[in-house]
């Protein structure tokens, strides 16, 4: 048999993994999408320690280390911290088509800033400091996109 | 020589489950490592670096280690992530064992979990095969385990009986801990009866889908006694992780336990492992891997793993007990398994077993198993190892 | 600490893809050219660390593709997922534990056998973020108008880090894309992510890369010239984006200020005489620079226009052309040890710095930078 591999052209050879999931979002999850679908809120815990209030809610207070035990209901308005105008369509947008403009949003009331989409804005009007506000789904299926986008106030 | 000797501080498990919805992973791994430092009342402060594993596939979470760090305290410390498949949770254990004989960390704190619910177990497992070779043709753990199964029927003759009753004996052990999953016993005749799953291996034969995390805290000998009165040391650590396809395996005869569980013993100056050790957590997935693993081992010689089970040595109050936690057909969040092994064998040494205590247990073995047969071993003891 | 060595380094060229190797045949011809290197058999490697990632090689316990052509058969072994950076670490401390008295660690990826949005996208949580369709781009084009906006950055000044790494490049036989480009290119290359450009991220690429560590004794018997390890830490921040102040790498600060303490560095601006820093995108070099301590916060970018960073400048950062001209994710960091390394034997040719005999190299995890792992080196004991 021929012992020089020179001449053998590589294969690709194509597949993919196909795993399901089903993420528990656990009850501190639970809750924020419920406060969704019934107040049209954002729910945030506090750190009874450190007085931070978190969006997304967290069970536990990740600088205290303790349990997180209240909870803060936050209208969602907030303001841009930083955002980026993705212009290429980039695999990981699925469905959606660019330009698409992902910030993080820190709600008045909350110590941190949540990622989200901003929408019913042109991109070169966007800059950071912007007052936002959530505009929420019709249909609230307990996902993240029961929050549609964000926009302007 | 270890640079620093360490000892296991303090452990911490969750109520193993099949399905736990209440929490997400993260929030999952915290329970265990609440309880792991409540256990060794350190504050997560006292900790200076985290081990910490699982299987990628089966929760579809990429670099866990950052996303972890709200429930594994990782935030502005040292977090590192190791995995080796099942071997996770052994190879985790390592893990802080070296991190902490290092020196360059005096408390470690390791943490293992699984969320198996979250997915397709064995979709998610027959990927770690060759893409080419192996993984269309092979049905993720099982297919393997039951052709070493088979080997080893086809040259000594045992049967499904006697591989049955090292599942008894683990259902019944499963009884006396209270973070089990499966905590209800099992007679010979119902798993004889229970579906055959891939021949010879019945439903109860093989280790369950479990949700759970497991936490250990490994110190140095400068605070370990400080700590906790009576630690479990860290006598020595070896593994093998020696193939790569399936086709290579010496089926019947695991390899890497035998030639890991040899190293060990010869590391820590172990003559007669069945004599001098006291109790075994034997990462054991499936029911005849209790008989053919303990003879790879060394604790009895090989073809004579099925009389042993059978004599009543290995269950509770014989002369080795194996499995007094009910191991891995009770429990199975896999990388978490290894580390669990590791948290019972230490638990066991620091005599806080309570209705699964074995009496006077001065030294105990852990084991991980995964990948491709492959073997992690660990072995404790009571008194601090004086080389 | 007791002293360490690295004794020797292998590498592949970084490319595109590469259709002729599997992941076993890159770590062989990457695991020989270690031991090549450093004179010895692989019966001289008393443990060894892979390091690699399920989600980027579409494999379940990756590290299982490679065992074979690692060597792992008759030793102890074990896999580090994450950047190779953090898979040395654990080498060494198995050498310090007095376990070992050499480890083999290895690092690979093959970018080019996936999508990269796509598993980076699977670094975003689940529940909170991921079906919004983030990825390692968006994420990171956060930060960095974050961090330029804090400093009044400008895309211009930015571009010069991809001008000059590209350039380095063409003295790299192991780097992807050596390239003659100007900022004006950067400029008007397709915009991505606002502000980053398609020549401000690295692309993707297929490599492997190799380094044998070793205690002082074997390191004296096995090695005429080692290299020598003077302090090693590392570090994560917060995971969510929203939690930290993306401007401000203090994850990074806190791990260089451990292994500066440990490396009896207590004036990085002086006494470091090269960088190999985790350039994913062009901001990202300044941006680490600057969290290293090599210069003070927001005055990277200046130094750079000044050339300080360049080859023949005060303090060269990425003569090797760095992560922008080839981005093996989980190799990259190994890479930046290796490319020290050379630089303190003297052996970086083109871009030798005359006289280097201290060298940060820098590796990390996670989305815009969450999790640093630093190295210092030193030609000298």
């Amino acid at each position: 048999m021929e012992q020089d591999l020179s001449k053998v052209t590589p294969l690709v050879y194509e597949s993919r993994i196909g795993v399901p999931y089903n993420w528990w979002a656990g009850k501190t999850a639970s809750r924020f999408f419920e406060t969704i679908a019934h107040d049209k809120k954002l729910a945030a815990t506090k750190c009874d320690k450190c007085g931070k209030v978190f969006v997304p809610p967290r069970k536990t207070c990740p600088e205290c280390f303790v349990d997180t035990n209240s909870w803060v209901s936050l209208s969602g308005e907030g303001t841009v911290v930083t955002f980026t105008v993705v212009t290429r369509k980039l695999a990981a947008l699925g469905k959606r088509n660019p330009p698409v403009i992902f910030a993080l949003i820190r709600p008045d009331g909350a110590d941190t800033a949540m990622l989200h989409i901003l929408d019913n804005i042109a991109p070169e009007k966007v800059h950071t400091g912007l007052a936002v506000k959530p505009v929420f789904s019709e249909n609230p299926k307990g996902h993240i996109t029961d929050i549609s986008h964000f926009e302007p106030v | 020589m270890a640079k620093k000797r360490v000892a296991v501080v303090g452990t911490g498990q969750t109520m193993h489950k099949s399905h736990r919805p209440d929490v997400n992973g993260q929030e999952l791994i915290h329970e265990a490592v609440k309880t792991a430092l409540a256990d060794a009342e350190l504050t997560i402060n006292d900790i200076d670096a985290i081990v910490i594993g699982n299987m990628d596939h089966f929760e579809g979470i990429n670099y866990v280690d950052c996303w972890s760090v709200d429930g594994s305290g990782g935030w502005m410390k040292p977090i590192i992530k190791l995995t080796t498949g099942g071997t996770t949770g052994s190879t985790l254990a390592i893990g802080g064992y070296h991190m902490v004989a290092s020196g360059l960390f005096e408390k470690v704190l390791i943490i293992g979990w699984e969320k198996n619910s979250e997915s397709d177990t064995t979709g998610a497992i027959t990927t770690a095969f060759d893409p080419i070779w192996d993984r269309l043709v092979f049905a993720g753990a099982i297919a393997g385990l039951a052709a070493e199964g088979m080997a080893y029927m086809t040259e000594f003759g045992i049967t499904d009986k006697d591989a049955a009753r090292v599942s008894v004996r683990d259902r019944k052990h499963a009884c006396n801990n209270p973070y089990a999953q499966l905590r209800q016993e099992v007679t010979l005749e119902e798993v004889l009866a229970s579906p055959m799953l891939s021949d010879p291996i019945h439903l109860l034969d093989v280790c369950p889908r479990t949700d759970g995390a497991c936490a250990v805290i490994m110190a140095s000998e400068d605070v370990a006694q400080k700590i906790c009165p009576t630690p479990a040391w860290v006598w020595g650590t070896a593994n093998r992780h020696t193939y790569t396809y399936v086709g290579d395996l010496n089926l019947g005869e695991i390899d890497s336990m035998k030639y890991a569980a040899a190293e060990l013993w010869k590391k820590t100056g172990i003559t007669e492992p069945r004599k001098q050790i006291d109790v075994i957590e034997l990462y054991q997935p499936y029911s005849f891997a209790g008989i053919i693993w303990i003879e790879a081992m060394g604790i009895i010689p090989r073809g004579k793993g099925a009389e042993y089970i059978w004599s009543g040595a290995t269950d509770m109050g014989g002369e080795l007990p194996i499995n007094p936690s009910g191991g891995v057909i009770a429990c199975n969040p896999i990388g978490a398994t290894g580390l669990i092994r590791c948290a019972e064998a230490c638990t066991q040494i620091m005599g806080k077993g309570g209705a699964r205590q074995v009496p006077d247990v001065n030294l105990a073995v852990s084991t991980g198993f995964g990948g491709c047969f492959w073997t992690d071993i660990l072995l404790y003891g009571k008194q601090k190892p004086d080389f | 600490m007791e002293n360490i060595a690295i004794i020797g380094i292998g590498m592949i060229p970084i490319k595109a893809n590469y259709k002729t190797h599997n992941f076993a045949d890159m770590a062989w011809e990457t695991v020989n050219a270690a031991l090549a290197d450093a004179g010895i058999s692989i019966k001289d490697v008393d443990n060894v660390i892979t390091t690699s990632n399920d989600f980027w090689d579409g494999r379940t316990i990756s590290c299982m593709a490679v065992g074979d052509a690692s060597g792992v058969r008759e030793k102890n072994c074990s896999c580090v997922e994450g950047d190779g950076t953090f898979g040395a670490f654990y080498g060494m401390a198995r050498i310090l534990s007095g376990s070992y008295g050499t480890t083999l660690v290895t690092g690979h990826t093959k970018g080019s056998e996936s999508i990269s949005s796509l598993i980076t996208n699977a670094a975003f949580d689940p529940i909170y973020e991921r079906a919004l369709g983030p990825d390692m781009i968006s994420g990171c084009a956060m930060q960095a108008r974050a961090y330029m906006e804090k400093h009044g950055l400008t895309s211009r000044q930015t571009a010069l880090v991809s001008v000059k790494n590209h350039g380095n490049a063409k003295h790299n036989p192991y780097a992807q894309l050596p390239m003659d480009i100007s900022v004006d290119d950067v400029l008007a290359s397709e915009m991505i992510a606002d502000p980053l450009r398609k020549l401000d991220c690295s692309p993707v690429s297929d490599g492997c890369c190799a380094i044998i560590l070793a205690n002082e004794e074997k390191a004296k018997k096995l090695c005429k010239k080692p290299v020598w390890v003077k302090g090693a830490a590392f570090t994560s921040d917060a995971y969510f984006l929203g939690d930290r102040d993306l401007a401000d790498p203090r994850s990074l600060v806190a791990a260089a200020k451990k292994a500066y303490a440990m490396a009896g560095i207590t004036d990085p601006t002086k006494q470091i005489d090269i960088a190999e820093v985790y350039d994913a995108f062009s901001y990202q070099e300044l941006m680490w620079l600057e969290g290293l301590g090599i210069c003070e916060p927001g005055q990277a970018a200046s130094l750079l226009e000044k050339g300080d960073f360049a080859v023949n400048g005060k303090l060269p950062v990425n003569a090797s052309g760095g992560l922008l001209s080839g981005h093996p994710v989980i190799a990259a960091g190994l890479y930046r040890i290796a490319e020290c390394v050379r630089q303190l034997r003297g052996e970086a040719g083109a871009v030798q710095k005359d006289g280097a005999k201290t060298a940060v190299a820098q590796g990390l995890n996670g989305v815009a930078g969450q999790s640093h792992c630093v190295w210092v080196l030193g030609a000298d004991k």
